[in-house]
């Protein structure tokens, strides 16, 4: 067995992480491809306006990825992760506030609008530094991770797990939901963040904008999902499996498990931030109802739908879901919330192991009996 | 005391001028040391100002009814209950009472649990990686390598108790005598200074118990072992010197012969009436 020396590039010699970036890849291009070379009446075309629900799509996969990590393999079921996503969105979207410039309704070169309509005189001190695109996208990164890490701290270390950290991540970003909600955070209130003009310069409203972005997502993804894989398949990985399992056992081991779940926790948050980042400029608004409880819990039920602790299986959910999300609310929108909770109760009755385990049973079976499949052909 | 009182204090080295990961002195003896410790639980007075004191390289074993204390003992001694008086002291140097359990374990203090614990979803060899002595800090963990030397360490202890065919086997489908020994293998791995086994032939057959007393003593002399168990004969079969617990305290301790025949003893045993 050839095992890589460097832990970041051990995912690269696993199958399943070889045909996950393959299949991406694929459709990526193929996507690309469709977009840009088929005539605009084509069947086969690909609207700008299906390059951005994909990207959106992506997006949410990233995301699950990131609650995948934590609920799978350290077995913290975080029912907050909206917040992170949020947060990363909310870094984008200042960063987009202030490329608009002058361009706004009232034209102020330094102020966004609302902090205008509020009567602002000037910008405050946590809204500088946005107009710089590196700093921004550090604070993708940072505003995530930090609350992660003074949340995740303080959970940890007084050994709160189970369902009582699932409540408390769950009071967490119903918390900033209504701190974001307030115009006095300076945020932009009920409304949010919104009427984007660029990003790097790009015109956010141009097809080659949407697809830049949509790639730029599909890498992401790959990214975060390499990532990840690196650490369950390192030894840290199995340790957080060993934490998920017998947490004092491991203990007993000699490893703080408070500080293994601690680390994980602020790499997963990360990530999502990185996703909610992503997602603002295509979709062009940030506001609070991304925080609201309700969709932390949507996002658990992708990756439950997709199967726990595979990471793939996560991003099958996201999709799935969000596809039939799509289809569903454009058809009878009342009942979507429906047919997700049937779906939820359906996946966890008769498919405990998601779409994932039912890939897995099937490629054992393929594997168990070869011999048995000739004969029959 | 102030801290200035402290620091006049001469006769004594100040605990924060002794790391934690300094090697544990044995010099005197004993490497377990436990002196008037106690602790009650809603009143309970689950441990009752016990003294006990293991030396560097015995094979010592506990036995006790139920409640006497012993589960509660090992509870103290790896850090997972404080007691509300007395000091435990590994070897003469460490305040185990400072420490938390990552720390005390790290030192060198194995533990098996009575239920065995072994993290099912893992193989046999993985648990034995998760176990082995290393750096168990994040990035280290994170970025460690297994190495030729490490897989021959973990193919010593998977031959040593016997589990070599189920090395890539996940732990759960293991039979509850061969969780007992993935657990003491992994307790191996971790090269303690001092065993602490709780139960370890719970459910395990005539022969199986017979090659556990063998790995036990084998490893004394070498670690020291600490063993509590109900089994009589197989207490008889391994020990050389017992303690009694009863009701929290050391109620008996010498060979089994001298224990069996103390009057207290078997007035516990066997009943006030007795």
């Amino acid at each position: 067995m050839a095992t890589s020396q460097t832990w970041l590039l051990r995912p690269f010699q696993e199958r399943s992480t070889q045909l996950f970036l393959g299949v991406l890849f694929a459709a990526m291009v193929v996507v690309t491809f469709l977009h840009l070379f088929m005539p605009e009446d084509s069947a086969l075309h690909v609207s700008a306006y299906t390059v951005t629900l994909l990207g959106k799509y992506l997006c949410y996969a990233l995301l699950a990825v990131a609650v995948d990590l934590v609920w799978g393999y350290l077995g913290i079921l975080s029912l907050g992760h909206g917040a992170f996503f949020a947060l990363g969105g909310y870094a984008m979207g200042m960063y987009l506030m202030r490329q608009i410039g002058d361009r706004g309704v009232y034209g102020d070169p330094v102020l966004p609008d609302f902090m205008v309509f509020l009567n602002w005189q000037e910008l405050p001190w946590y809204w500088q530094g946005f107009d710089m695109a590196w700093f921004a996208f550090i604070m993708v990164l940072l505003a995530p991770g930090l609350l992660a890490l003074v949340f995740g701290f303080l959970a940890f270390r007084s050994r709160v797990t189970g369902v009582y950290l699932s409540i408390i991540t769950q009071a967490l970003t119903f918390a900033l939901m209504l701190a974001f909600f307030r115009n006095e955070m300076g945020f932009g209130g009920n409304n949010g963040l919104t009427d984007f003009k660029d990003i790097l310069g790009f015109d956010l409203r141009s097809d080659a904008t949407r697809l830049g972005l949509f790639l730029a997502t599909g890498i992401a993804l790959a990214v975060g999902y390499v990532v990840c894989r690196a650490i369950v398949t390192s030894k840290l990985g199995r340790v957080s499996v060993a934490c998920r399992d017998a947490e004092a056992r491991t203990r007993f081991l000699g490893y703080r498990v408070e500080r293994v779940q601690l680390f994980v926790f602020v790499v997963s948050a990360m990530l999502a931030g990185v996703a909610g980042a992503l997602y603002v400029p295509q979709v062009g608004i940030i506001n609070p109802s991304e925080f609201s409880p309700l969709f932390s819990i949507e996002i658990v039920v992708w990756v439950a739908l997709g199967g726990r602790a595979t990471l793939y299986g996560a991003v099958i959910g996201a999709l799935l879901v969000n596809y039939a999300k799509t289809v569903f609310t454009g058809i009878m929108p009342d009942a979507w919330l429906f047919a997700l909770g049937a779906l939820f109760v359906l996946v966890t009755v008769f498919l405990p192991k998601g779409i994932a385990g039912l890939l897995q049973k099937r490629r054992q079976k393929d594997d168990d009996q070869p011999g048995a499949q000739e004969a029959t052909a | 005391m102030s801290i200035f009182e402290q620091l006049a204090n001469r006769d004594q080295v100040f605990e924060f001028l002794t790391p934690a990961a300094s090697p544990v002195d044995v010099r005197h003896g004993p490497i377990l040391y436990m002196e008037d410790v106690s602790v009650s639980f809603d009143g309970f007075k689950a441990i009752n100002s016990l003294n006990l004191t293991i030396d560097d390289g015995e094979l010592r074993c506990i036995i006790g009814p139920n409640g006497a204390g012993k589960t509660t003992m090992m509870d103290i001694i790896t850090g997972k209950t404080r007691p509300d008086t007395g000091s435990v002291w590994f070897g003469s140097r460490h305040n185990l009472l400072r420490m938390n359990e990552p720390d005390i374990a790290t030192l060198g203090i194995g533990r098996k649990f009575q239920k065995p614990t072994v993290f099912e979803a893992l193989t046999v060899f993985e648990n034995l990686e998760l176990a082995m002595a290393a750096d168990k800090r994040i990035l280290p963990t994170l970025t460690a390598i297994m190495t030729a030397e490490y897989r021959d360490r973990i193919d010593e202890i998977l031959e040593m108790i016997g589990l070599q065919a189920l090395r890539d086997k996940p732990a759960g489908i293991l039979s509850h005598g061969q969780k007992q020994w993935l657990e003491i293998g992994m307790l191996l791995m971790q090269k303690p200074r001092l065993l602490l086994v709780d139960e370890p032939v719970a459910g395990m057959t005539e022969q199986e118990m017979e090659r556990t007393a063998e790995l036990l003593t084998s490893l004394a002399g070498k670690q020291s072992v600490v063993v509590v168990e109900h089994d009589m004969g197989f207490v008889r079969s391994i020990a050389r010197k017992v303690t009694v617990l009863h009701q929290g305290s050391v109620l008996a301790e010498g060979t089994m012969d001298q224990v069996s025949n103390d009057p207290d003893v078997i007035k516990v045993y066997l009943g006030e009436e007795a």
